[in-house]
């Protein structure tokens, strides 16, 4: 068992979360009220890397991360770290893929909640932001959370783009997933094997945890009914 | 004053009146009218293309001073037609919304008070989903009065509402009002829901205000074709003007002479459109002389009898006056008392003053309209 890369994984998916989800909270309720003809577009662009294969996703961000490219070189010479074969690259890629899971559901939990229900807010005396916090939230809620357990998941186990970007080092960019598949390559099927269910263990108990936290929640609303 | 003027394309509406403080007043119109709009627009949830909404001196709204108060800055309550209720929040959590500006322990105490004022204190724990619609309506009105607005906006408030409920609530309503001396605008397409509680009362169809006035006033006597057509006046005729003295107007339908109280004046051979309610229309014995203080009597026959209830409608041509078909409500009793049936001969008496003449201008224009369509 490479506890190393576990404890990478752990890191990487804590991060992509605590950056991710104000991205997704913010451009999915932007999503869901926003009037713009741009909507369709600005909606398939986010969805990209759910059909996209993760190698192209992988590339284009080597191409316009690289040290050579202008943002890898304003990246640079502004933090003095390199976007490839780093751990913070890895974080930006692990955002950029997930950008999906973090969106969809949240974008569709704001939608869900009615312009009635905004203007009652606003005809209480309700500041937009008080609305936001106090009425679209609670309402959304179950959306976050299950963005937070997809992105949270799909961290855990992402492969292609994280081995695109950073590569295999020990320490800094190997994975859990990247270690599995090293494992492999060498031969090794019972160190392979254990990390492999260790994976699959820790991806069904996060899973399986949120959709009980919302499971509860629902009974408690019929209950309530 | 609540002094409300509306430009807007879309959905269309150009509307400027006034009404008074501290009454009830309503909207009405039918569907597509303008009227949600026209209440969301004063509401500050809908923003026109030109508007100036004032309530006594205090401005909500004037583009062109580019003046805006957004909806959350202006002391108003509003009740729409599905309530609107928060459903993650108690009865008394959705009233203490509006009550942000209080302390905790206050706002509890006070959304309370609330809901003990609209008779349901007892149900402060449950959520909207385990409240009827009834009570849905009233925690909804609790939490429209919380903040103590200066106006109350209702949108169709008893149309999802059973009948007996409705009923009970508009007593309710009216009460509320009364108790709290406060300025209530709502709109509704139930025109005997606005005559049963409005004082002033708005006409509106396309975006555009028919007519306006005393709610008593106006269901008596519209001033337009149009007006009377959206308010139920079923008897409308046409006449030719012959004259106006002292006692009033004298008209020539068909061969006969009528006269009207008052109304605009015209040139002789004019058309002119009137109207006279169905409970305005008497019937009267044979033997009744022909000049009377019910009107003038005339001899009519009776072309139909729909009996409906507490009510019967019979359908009459009056002999002479060109075939138009003049309607008059009676009991039931009236009707057997009489021996009414289609065919049977009657005299009806029309007075002066409830005949009512109307003003052509939207009728000439529909008629334009369809021969442009032509």
């Amino acid at each position: 068992m490479d506890w190393n890369a576990f404890h990478l994984s752990l890191q990487l998916a804590a991060w992509t979360l605590v950056l991710l989800l104000p991205i997704g909270i913010v451009t999915g309720r932007w999503l869901a009220k926003t009037q713009t003809r741009a909507r369709p577009w600005l909606q398939a662009f986010f969805a990209l890397p759910l059909v996209l294969p993760p190698t192209v996703v992988g590339y284009y961000l080597l191409v316009f991360t690289g040290t050579r490219s202008p943002i890898g070189e304003f990246i640079m010479s502004w933090f003095g770290v390199s976007l490839v074969f780093s751990f913070p690259g890895l974080v930006v890629a692990s955002i950029l893929v997930n950008l999906p899971f973090a969106i969809l559901p949240v974008q569709r939990a704001f939608e869900a909640v009615s312009n009635e229900l905004h203007d009652a807010a606003a005809c209480c005396g309700m500041t937009p932001w008080q609305t936001f916090t106090r009425i679209e939230m609670p309402l959304a809620w179950p959306g976050v959370l299950s963005a937070a357990v997809l992105t949270l998941g799909h961290t855990l186990g992402e492969f292609g783009v994280v081995l695109m970007v950073g590569g295999n080092i020990p320490g800094e960019t190997r994975t859990l997933s990247i270690a599995i598949f090293d494992r492999v390559q060498a031969f090794d099927p019972l160190a392979a094997g254990r990390m492999a269910g260790f994976l699959l263990l820790i991806s069904l108990v996060t899973v399986a945890l949120g959709y009980g936290v919302l499971e509860r929640r629902g009974q408690q609303r019929q209950k309530s009914a | 004053m609540l002094s409300i003027f509306l430009e807007h394309d879309s959905p269309f509406l150009g509307v400027d009146f006034q009404l008074p403080i501290g009454t009830l007043s309503a909207i009405v119109g039918p569907s597509g009218s303008g009227k949600t709009s026209v209440l969301r627009a004063v509401a500050g949830l809908l923003t026109t293309e030109r508007s100036r909404v004032s309530f006594d001196e205090d401005i909500w709204s004037n583009t062109g001073a580019r003046c805006f108060r957004p909806a959350y800055q202006r002391p108003l309550g509003f009740v729409s037609q599905t309530f609107g209720l928060f459903p993650h929040l108690t009865a008394a959590e959705n009233v203490g919304a509006a009550l942000t500006h209080l302390r905790r322990r206050e706002r509890s105490r006070e959304a309370q008070n609330c809901l003990d004022i609209v008779g349901i204190g007892g149900l402060a724990d449950r959520r909207p989903n385990e409240l009827s619609g009834g009570q849905s309506q009233r925690v909804a009105m609790a939490r429209a009065l919380a903040r103590k607005p200066r106006l109350l906006l209702l949108d169709e408030p008893f149309s999802a509402l059973d009948h007996s409920t409705r009923k009970r609530l508009r007593v309710e309503l009216k009460r509320l009002q009364d108790a709290l001396a406060m300025t209530v605008l709502f709109v509704t397409h139930d025109l005997d829901e606005a005559a049963e509680l409005s004082e002033t009362l708005v006409l509106l169809r396309r975006g555009k205000v028919i007519q306006q006035g005393p709610t008593r006033e106006l269901l008596r006597r519209p001033s337009t074709v149009e007006a009377a057509r959206l308010m139920n006046f079923v008897n409308l005729a046409k006449a030719k003007w012959a004259g106006s003295d002292a006692s009033g107007i004298t008209l020539h339908w068909g061969d006969v002479l009528l006269t009207a109280a008052k109304g605009p004046k015209s040139q002789p051979d004019d058309t002119i459109h009137w109207t006279i309610r169905t409970s305005d229309v008497f019937l009267v014995k044979d033997n009744h002389p022909n000049e009377s203080s019910l009107g003038t009597i005339l001899p009519a026959k009776v072309v139909e009898v729909i009996e409906m209830g507490s009510s019967a409608l019979v359908s009459v041509i009056v002999n002479n006056s060109g075939g138009e078909v003049l309607r008059l409500q009676l009991r039931p009793g009236a009707l057997h008392r009489h021996h009414l049936s289609k065919g049977s001969s009657v005299k009806i008496a029309l007075h002066a003053q409830a005949i009512v003449l109307l003003d052509p201008s939207d009728a000439s224009l529909s008629a334009n309209r369809a021969k442009s369509k032509l």
